[in-house]
């Protein structure tokens, strides 16, 4: 075991990361508080909500269409090319050593590398959240940001319904990938290691 | 097989295409006999007549306010309707006597029975701020009135005609009231969405009180009472049910089990369309995650120690 340091999170993943991490908080709360808003206790003010809603969207818009070319550029892109080969096996694994041999105290089947930063259970959560459920809510939020522009009937059903319907589906995913993500980062040899390393950029190898 | 079908196909043609002209002849409205000489000079934007002290004939503008649409008195409720039914047998006569302009004319409480109306009328901003001077044709022109009740748009759309034939006219508002003309955008320049809210609902959703009575919407709000508190049309029991959506309340209730699924036909209203089995899934989920991670967290602890 070596006590070296890789530098796996450059600034611009880093600002990105922690604008996506804000944003996606403040959409969750507003986007829940007009859901499932009432007359008698309003999480939020119904305006507030939508006025803060649709900003904070905009900005996470934005800051994912700058995720999205500066992958590409940096070459980071390489960390979300999953391959195939063993995949369900790999997969295995690391769900296995979570629920049991991390508990034991059993060694990680898979050490990160700047040439695999991911696990491949992180690699799969990874491009399932950034390219394909925030481009849902992406294209869903511009639709229902101008909702003049969505199709009155797709078949029998109403173009309206069905992209709110997607809209809340993947939003309400991106949650659920949220808490597990803020949860599995805690795992390993100290809790807040992984939330130092996305601060300083650092990883501690173990 | 195509000759023996021929015959028959062609009968079939003969007996549909008579049917829907038959049916087109049931509907098709007639206006009666009698109005055809009003409309000859009121059915125009000019009209001609010949002046027997100049001994000519001479052409007018007609005053725009009293120009009959033929075509949507055609479509209105009192289509069948003589002229003379509401207003005086005199006016048969040209030029019109001085008099007919000042004697009382017919009101709609003289056929019809509103009596709710009334009463919701009254109370309204309109009769507190112009009096008995505000009567119902000033909103439902009796020429044109009629029920829009199948396409949700149209019937939007035709409800807030009705107050933008004045409010935003500022000739027309100005008859009532020396005020200036409310700026409509910018007085709801607080609503989010503002084109879509002015086409998916009518003023009067926000613009009058709720009450179970069926003629609450007469009962028209000052400003300072009208809806500001968005959840009041966005959340579950939302005040669309009681108007807009009144109708369509008693057919649908629970298509999917969306709640307030009659909505869901025109229009999508966040907070009010939520689904008892996506939110049960969803819950399920949620729940499902944190108890796997509580059970994790107490794994690690007791696995530390």
């Amino acid at each position: 075991m070596s006590n070296n340091k890789l530098y796996l999170y450059p600034v611009w993943l880093r600002i990105w990361h922690g604008i996506n991490a804000l944003g996606i908080i403040l959409l969750g709360i507003t986007g829940l508080s007009m859901q499932y808003t009432n007359m008698e206790s309003p999480l939020l003010k119904f305006s507030s909500a939508v006025s803060i809603h649709n900003l904070v969207g905009i900005i996470l818009m934005i800051s994912y269409f700058f995720f999205f070319i500066t992958n590409i550029i940096k070459n980071n892109i390489k960390h979300y090319r999953i391959s195939l080969n063993g995949l369900v096996n790999r997969l295995m694994k690391q769900g296995k050593y979570y629920v049991f041999d991390y508990l034991k105290g059993n060694p990680k089947p898979f050490h990160i590398s700047e040439e695999e930063k991911f696990n491949p259970l992180q690699q799969i959560s990874y491009v399932g959240a950034m390219y394909i459920l925030v481009p849902i809510v992406i294209i869903t939020g511009i639709a229902l940001l101008y909702p003049g522009m969505i199709i009155e009937k797709i078949y029998s059903f109403s173009g309206i319904r069905l992209t709110t319907f997607l809209h809340s589906l993947a939003g309400f995913f991106i949650l659920i990938f949220l808490i597990i993500h803020l949860y599995v980062i805690t795992i390993g040899q100290h809790p807040l290691r992984n939330f130092k390393s996305i601060i300083t950029g650092y990883h501690e190898a173990e | 097989m195509t000759t023996r079908l021929s015959p028959f196909l062609f009968f079939l043609f003969l007996f549909v295409s008579q049917a829907i002209i038959l049916q087109a002849q049931d509907e098709e409205a007639i206006m009666p006999e009698s109005n055809h000489v009003c409309l000859k000079c009121h059915g125009h934007k000019y009209y001609s007549f010949f002046n027997e002290y100049k001994d000519l004939t001479e052409r007018k503008l007609m005053n725009p306010y009293f120009v009959i649409d033929s075509v949507s008195y055609l479509q209105g409720e009192h289509k069948g309707h003589s002229c003379t039914d509401c207003h005086s047998s005199d006016y048969e006569n040209y030029p019109h006597i001085a008099d007919l302009k000042i004697q009382p004319k017919m009101t709609c409480v003289d056929c019809h029975d509103f009596e709710v109306i009334a009463t919701e009328v009254k109370k309204s901003v309109h009769v507190e701020a112009f009096g008995e001077f505000f009567h119902c044709e000033l909103c439902h022109d009796p020429h044109s009135n009629k029920l829009v009740k199948s396409d949700m748009a149209e019937l939007v759309l035709y409800n807030n005609n009705r107050c933008l034939n004045c409010h935003n006219d500022a000739d027309k508002y100005q008859v009532f009231t020396s005020h200036e003309n409310p700026q409509l955008l910018s007085t709801h320049d607080w609503l989010p969405n503002q084109a879509l809210h002015f086409t998916r609902v009518r003023c009067i959703e926000c613009h009058t009180s709720v009450t179970d009575t069926s003629d609450a919407v007469h009962h028209i709000l000052p400003k300072e009472q009208a809806v500001h508190n968005c959840n009041e049309c966005h959340s579950e029991n939302s005040l669309l049910r009681d108007k807009l959506y009144k109708h369509q309340l008693k057919q649908d209730r629970s298509e999917f089990n969306f709640y307030n699924s009659f909505i869901l036909n025109d229009a999508y209203v966040i907070g009010a369309n939520r689904n008892y089995y996506v939110n049960l899934i969803s819950l399920i989920i949620f729940g499902c995650t944190l108890f796997g991670i509580i059970i994790h967290v107490i794994l690690r602890i007791i696995k530390r120690k």
